[in-house]
């Protein structure tokens, strides 16, 4: 009986730390998948950490407001999409330096965000809480034994960015529009001449991705919490930075990588609730190292696209 | 509409870009307030006030603009050979927690010979952790934005397993750390005041930066790095090397920061020793045009922003971090006007 005993609960045990993986991989998933739309067109945007941050701030106040989680999703989109544009003001029509302008907009967007939270909700002993998203069973296949737990009892949005991977996947690879954003990425001044507006794909590119990444921050808030902190994001955006590279600029591998992150997160939280007498903060410090040593195994290897970091300016071809 | 390259600026223009900066972002920076219902004239009056207003309020911002100096200084550095160290608050924690060990635990000995320890500890500290993202960056081709970002989250993980264990205060379950001994405090220069040694440690450090940048080898080597790495490098400039002795320098600089928080203003370790200073840094480094001098007058103006908002949120209820937006608002402006000593805009009709 004994033995029983101990295989059901290490059974529930793995069960609940493979979803919790698929959980926590989730605003990773997101964010990469938008910062490897944005990199593919030759744009960085450093900007993720902030835009996330504020996004999931916004798109807290809006279901805080209204109720109703989607609206704080659509919320939070837009407010990603407006940062996407300023960043692409900055780094696309201007051609400014793409390290600095995101390092700008991400510390822009996180002063805002504590600063409008602060002014909304003023600073009460007990932070207010939304009612988060509800995981969403799918009907038959939520049944399967072990799987049906991990897999399809999850909330809608891990749904969504599982479909986004090879959504994302073919439009890269088998479209028309996903080889000129490639073009325009690995060499603008070609993409130029036959006719592709190198500007405007790397706008909507920017877009795109900040429409993402601003999912991503919602997530944490909607689904993951329940409330806003300011260290909700907590690095998370720039993990992603380190996927897309440890990805090698593809959205499955880069997807993958987020799923590992997410294994360790997921297993770092079990660990500090397991009473070891270890310090919660040597835990979390796991998600981080990995993520460095996953980035050292991949640096010889990765190659970005050849035109990021580089403003085009056709006026100064060939200079 | 379309930006082409102008002739170079005159020097005072140059020198111009960063004052118009500011004044832009403080302009704007009247849309948040408004937002948050502040009277204008009252807002920006307090924030004045509460920077400069009083003999303590001055030196206050003073006290203020040693951490930011450092961290300002060591992004500055570092950014100027294109080493994109963006872990100054690391490192600032590195030696924020070098120095409080040291401190609450230093035999007696002659107080200047105490502080010099802790100083050079401290600086030790936080090249060796900006050693790691330089050696990820030359030896194995790691993104050094990417390797320094997220060794701040190590760091200030590292100090919290320390908080909560060895460094933690007998008998207390907060994460903070007993307090440092009186032989390990920064002595106070000026009476009635915090006006204390690291400031005075701050300007000189301006003046030795300036000098390596100007006057030495190592100073012309970090600037071709900077230029142009493979030119460098085929001019037969050890560029690694630079580059490794310009991480550590700028490690030790921003760890400083961290040492003078724990040695002059809390005495103690704590989770929030820092509110950021290194990434402030960044901005002070930008508006500061990469130049040291550059960066003492920007640190003392953002200084007076962080400093002077707590008043201004006390008398007209704006949000004290107003001061986090303007930050930010700055570097923005900063670049975009920077962009204009060196392009114009030319309208050409199609």
């Amino acid at each position: 009986m004994g033995r029983l005993f101990d295989q059901i609960f290490q059974m529930s045990f793995i069960i609940g730390l493979l979803s919790a993986m698929f959980r926590m991989a989730t605003p990773i998933i997101f964010g990469t998948l938008g910062e490897i739309i944005t990199e593919r067109s030759g744009v960085l945007n450093l900007g993720i950490e902030g835009i996330m941050l504020i996004s999931a701030m916004f798109g807290f106040l809006a279901t805080l407001t209204t109720g109703s989680q989607w609206f704080g999703v659509l919320i939070a989109i837009l407010v990603g999409v407006i940062f996407a544009l300023i960043m692409a003001f900055l780094v696309v029509y201007l051609g400014l330096s793409q390290h600095v302008s995101g390092l700008g907009v991400t510390l822009f967007a996180t002063g805002l965000a504590m600063f409008v939270y602060r002014h909304t909700v003023g600073s009460p002993t007990i932070p207010p809480v939304v009612q988060p998203f509800k995981p969403f069973l799918i009907p038959y296949l939520s049944d399967i034994p072990f799987f049906g737990q991990i897999l399809f009892n999850q909330y809608a949005l891990v749904y969504v960015s599982w479909a986004l991977i090879p959504i994302i996947w073919i439009f890269l690879y088998k479209t028309r529009y996903g080889l000129a954003l490639r073009v325009v990425g690995e060499n603008p001044m070609a993409a130029d001449t036959v006719g592709i507006n190198v500007n405007l794909t790397r706008t909507l590119a920017l877009v795109v991705g900040g429409a993402l990444m601003g999912v991503g921050g919602a997530f944490l808030t909607l689904a993951h919490q329940n409330m806003f902190l300011i260290d909700v994001v907590g690095g998370r955006g720039w993990v992603c930075i380190a996927m897309v590279i440890f990805g090698n600029w593809d959205p499955i591998r880069g997807s993958l990588g987020a799923l590992l992150f997410g294994f360790i997160d997921a297993f770092q939280l079990r660990l500090q609730s397991s009473g070891f007498a270890i310090p919660f903060h040597l835990f979390l410090v796991l998600p981080y190292v990995i993520t460095i040593i996953a980035l050292i195994g991949v640096a010889r290897k990765s190659s970005a696209p050849a035109g990021l970091l580089k403003p085009y300016r056709r006026e100064e071809k060939g200079g | 509409m379309i930006l082409t390259k102008r002739p170079p600026l005159p020097y005072w223009a140059q020198i111009l870009i960063p004052f118009i900066a500011i004044v832009v972002s403080l302009c704007l920076s009247s849309i948040p307030i408004i937002y948050a219902k502040g009277d204008l004239f009252k807002s920006y009056f307090y924030l004045f006030y509460g920077a400069l207003g009083t003999r303590y309020n001055f030196l206050e911002t003073c006290v203020k603009s040693s951490p930011l100096i450092f961290t300002g200084l060591a992004v500055a550095f570092a950014f100027r050979a294109k080493f994109w160290n963006i872990g100054a608050e690391g490192q600032l924690l590195a030696g924020a927690i070098v120095a409080a060990w040291i401190g609450i635990n230093i035999p007696e000995m002659p107080k200047f010979v105490a502080i010099a320890l802790i100083v050079g500890a401290g600086f030790v500290a936080g090249g060796l952790w900006a050693l790691i993202p330089a050696l990820l960056k030359t030896k194995l081709k790691v993104d050094d934005v990417v390797s320094s970002l997220l060794l701040n989250y190590v760091m200030w993980h590292i100090m919290g397993t320390l908080l909560f264990g060895p460094l933690q205060q007998p008998g207390s379950s907060w994460p903070r750390s007993p307090s440092i001994s009186e032989l390990a405090k920064y002595p106070i220069l000026l009476a009635r005041s915090r006006f204390h040694l690291g400031i005075v440690m701050a300007v000189v450090a301006i003046a030795i930066i300036w000098f390596i940048n100007e006057k030495t080898v190592l100073g012309y080597r970090i600037k071709s790095v900077g230029a142009n790495l493979k030119a460098a490098d085929f001019g037969g400039i050890p560029t690694t090397s630079v580059i490794i002795k310009t991480a550590m320098i700028s490690g030790g600089l921003a760890a400083l920061a961290g040492v003078g928080e724990v040695c002059a203003i809390h005495y103690h370790l704590l989770m929030d020793v820092s509110p950021g200073y290194g990434y402030s840094g960044i901005i002070i480094a930008m508006l500061g045009r990469l130049h040291p001098v550059g960066v003492g007058l920007s640190a003392f103006f953002f200084s007076m922003i962080i400093v002077g908002a707590q008043t201004m949120s006390r008398m007209t209820g704006v949000p004290v971090y107003i001061a986090d937006v303007i930050q930010g608002m700055a570097l923005l402006i900063m670049l975009v006007a920077q962009l204009f000593t060196e392009y114009e805009i030319k309208v050409i009709s199609k």
